[in-house]
């Protein structure tokens, strides 16, 4: 355990000096490893702990970034404050819509298509909406300067992803060795039993889905500030969920590292894919490698990277959950 | 309120019905057998369009004649899809059989983009434009042929599980596996059988659909959505409860919009409520049914 954090420690290190040596393309890779390895940190919170599948989670992400927006454009308050706001609305619409999946006892699949359904009634609703410049979307002035999360450079955006993976390290780590984390892998390995046992699973998973919900919602004021461009049918699309949860499936679901071992492995492939297919004019090349990836990781590491990783260190380097 | 286009609006979305409870019927079909739900229902369907879409740009035979090979075709994928993928997802969690199957939505989606290309094609048939006139409403006669043949498959395959002997094993199969088993059924070929039986209703579907609307390789996943909505309307697995849901669902989606814009109205409310948002009022149906009867309609039992 003790090894694992000296190992971690230099891997920030190394990270936090990376700026100094690398091109500003590859820093730009780096952010979108950052920032997807956040979303799936975000998500994996409600999915890897509690066990309950959201392929929904690009409403909150678009929740975040037009509050932001809205509350900047009213108001003209910094994004560094309207984040959190854009957290407590779609922490409260994830609230709703657990309460209606968990109160009604809507399970598996269709827990599935619930959350599938509230996200693409949200991107429809947000679509149609003049503010948000309907289906043209919303082109944002960049005005560089701290206040308002916006930067000419990727240095800092590079610092500030950081900053997002270590926060949600830290968030679900807390989680993992508090009593709620026992609770929610409790419910999540067998509900009836852990309700018999005294467990409020419907409060726990109302807890996990707020918690989740909210942290989603502050990566998409990154995603706005970082992107300059807002169109619901791209931020808030199913295949936009789909990006979200393939990375920590891909790592490992319900355990701390996973997100951010899947994003490191899968975001400079998809990037590097991506621009190669676009320039060779297959377009789209990489969603089937995505695909065909979805398939295989399921079938044959079901339980993710992460427990290779475990196997080839040894035991000094595993998060220990004492029983 | 304008009676005649609320009626005319009823005409169509109740012939569009007819297509989408074919659609459903293979979901019912697969996830009454297999307890799988095919995420890339509507990306199959999208292939069927476009088999059926190049038959008529190579030969000119219209795709009502053709949607069969685009059925034929649909069943090969399915029966592969089946062997390679699914049937060793079958004991997996119920959630964990999601993502495989939405891995291939992906991969059909785009490998008929990068076949196809991305644009949107309106392809011109025989009787794209021709209409029949029925007292004051018209009906077009793509649609009406479309919700015609619909029909007639939807009731051929019903009957092939009814009385054929390969049906038979597929509802015996569905009813008890082990015991299916025990009786010397085959049945990982009878699960492959049934899946391809499935994705060929959808494909031939997409055939049907290739007069009446545009196609474009994006317009797979509502149809997903819109067949989970019938099914589970219906109630998972019942087939007769695919039917109706199809129609409910497909004169809601067109009667919808027009409703809720004179409701919007008549509550002094300046807002309309586009058709481009006719999705809502499927998916405000999927909530409602989820939370009040998850059963479906005419399901007995849940999940």
């Amino acid at each position: 355990m003790k090894k694992l954090y000296i190992l971690l420690l230099i891997g920030l290190l190394v990270l936090l000096l990376l700026p100094k040596f690398v091109s500003s393309y590859v820093l730009g890779v780096f952010v979108l490893i950052f920032f997807y390895a956040y979303l799936g940190q975000s998500w994996n919170i409600l999915t890897g702990y509690t066990g309950m599948i959201s392929l929904g989670h690009s409403l909150y992400v678009g929740i975040g970034a037009y509050t932001t927006y809205l509350l900047t454009l009213a108001l003209g308050l910094s994004p560094w404050i309207g984040m959190w706001v854009g957290g407590l609305a779609a922490g409260l619409i994830g609230l709703v819509i657990g309460f209606f999946g968990f109160r009604f006892g809507v399970k598996g699949v269709y827990f599935v298509l619930l959350t599938i359904a509230f996200a693409e009634i949200g991107r429809l609703i947000f679509l149609h909406l003049k503010i948000f410049g309907s289906f043209q979307g919303l082109f944002i002035t960049p005005n560089f300067s701290f206040v308002n999360f916006q930067f000419k450079e990727n240095v800092p955006y590079y610092y500030i992803a950081l900053g997002y993976v270590i926060f949600s390290l830290i968030v679900v780590r807390l989680i993992e060795r508090s009593k709620i984390g026992r609770y929610m892998v409790a419910l999540r390995e067998d509900e009836d039993a852990a309700e018999s046992l005294g467990v409020d699973v419907f409060k726990y998973k109302m807890i996990a889905i707020f918690i989740s919900a909210a942290m989603t919602s502050l990566a998409g004021t990154f995603y706005m500030n970082y992107l300059y461009y807002l169109h619901p049918g791209t931020m808030m699309s199913i295949a936009f969920s789909i990006e979200i949860i393939l990375r920590p499936i891909i790592g490992g679901m319900g355990t701390v590292l996973g997100p951010v071992i899947g994003s490191f492995l899968i975001t400079p492939l998809a990037e590097l894919s991506r621009s190669y297919f676009a320039k060779a004019g297959y377009e789209g090349l990489h969603l089937i490698i995505y695909g065909f990836l979805l398939v295989a990781v399921v079938l044959f590491f079901p339980k993710g990277v992460i427990v290779y990783i475990k196997k080839g260190l040894g035991p000094g380097f595993i998060f220990r959950v004492r029983h | 309120m304008n009676l005649n286009l609320t009626l005319q609006l009823a005409l169509s979305g109740f012939l569009l019905g007819g297509v989408y409870s074919l659609i459903a019927l293979g979901l019912s079909l697969i996830f009454g057998v297999m307890k799988v739900i095919n995420f890339a229902h509507g990306e199959m369907m999208v292939w069927g369009m476009y088999v059926a879409y190049t038959i008529l740009v190579w030969t000119g035979i219209d795709p009502f004649f053709s949607f069969l090979v685009s059925a034929a075709i649909l069943f090969l994928l399915g029966y592969l899809l089946q062997r390679i993928v699914v049937n060793r997802i079958l004991d997996f969690p119920e959630a964990m059989q999601v993502l495989p199957l939405v891995g291939m939505a992906m991969v059909f989606e785009n490998s008929a983009r990068i076949i196809w290309g991305p644009d949107y094609i309106s392809p011109q048939s025989r009787f794209s434009l021709s209409s029949i006139s029925m007292g004051s409403l018209t009906v077009d006669t793509p649609r009406l042929l479309a919700f015609s043949l619909a029909i007639v498959i939807t009731l051929i395959v019903l009957l092939f599980l009814k009385k054929t002997d390969t049906g038979k094993a597929i509802r015996a199969a569905a009813d008890n596996r082990t015991g299916a088993l025990l009786v010397g059924t085959n049945v990982d070929k009878v699960y492959a059988v049934c899946f391809g039986i499935g994705t060929a209703c959808v494909g031939a579907a997409g055939g049907l659909l290739v007069p009446i609307m545009p196609l474009s390789p994006h317009i797979g996943a509502p149809f997903t959505m819109i067949s989970f909505i019938i099914v589970i309307l219906g109630g998972m697995g019942s087939l007769a409860g695919a039917m109706v849901g199809g129609f409910i669902i497909g004169v809601a989606e067109s009667v919808g919009p027009e409703l809720i814009t004179i409701l919007f109205h008549g509550i002094g409310l300046d807002l309309d409520f586009p058709n481009t948002m006719k999705q809502v009022v499927s998916f405000f149906i999927l909530i409602v049914i989820l939370l009040w009867r998850p059963q479906g309609l005419f399901g007995g039992r849940k999940g």
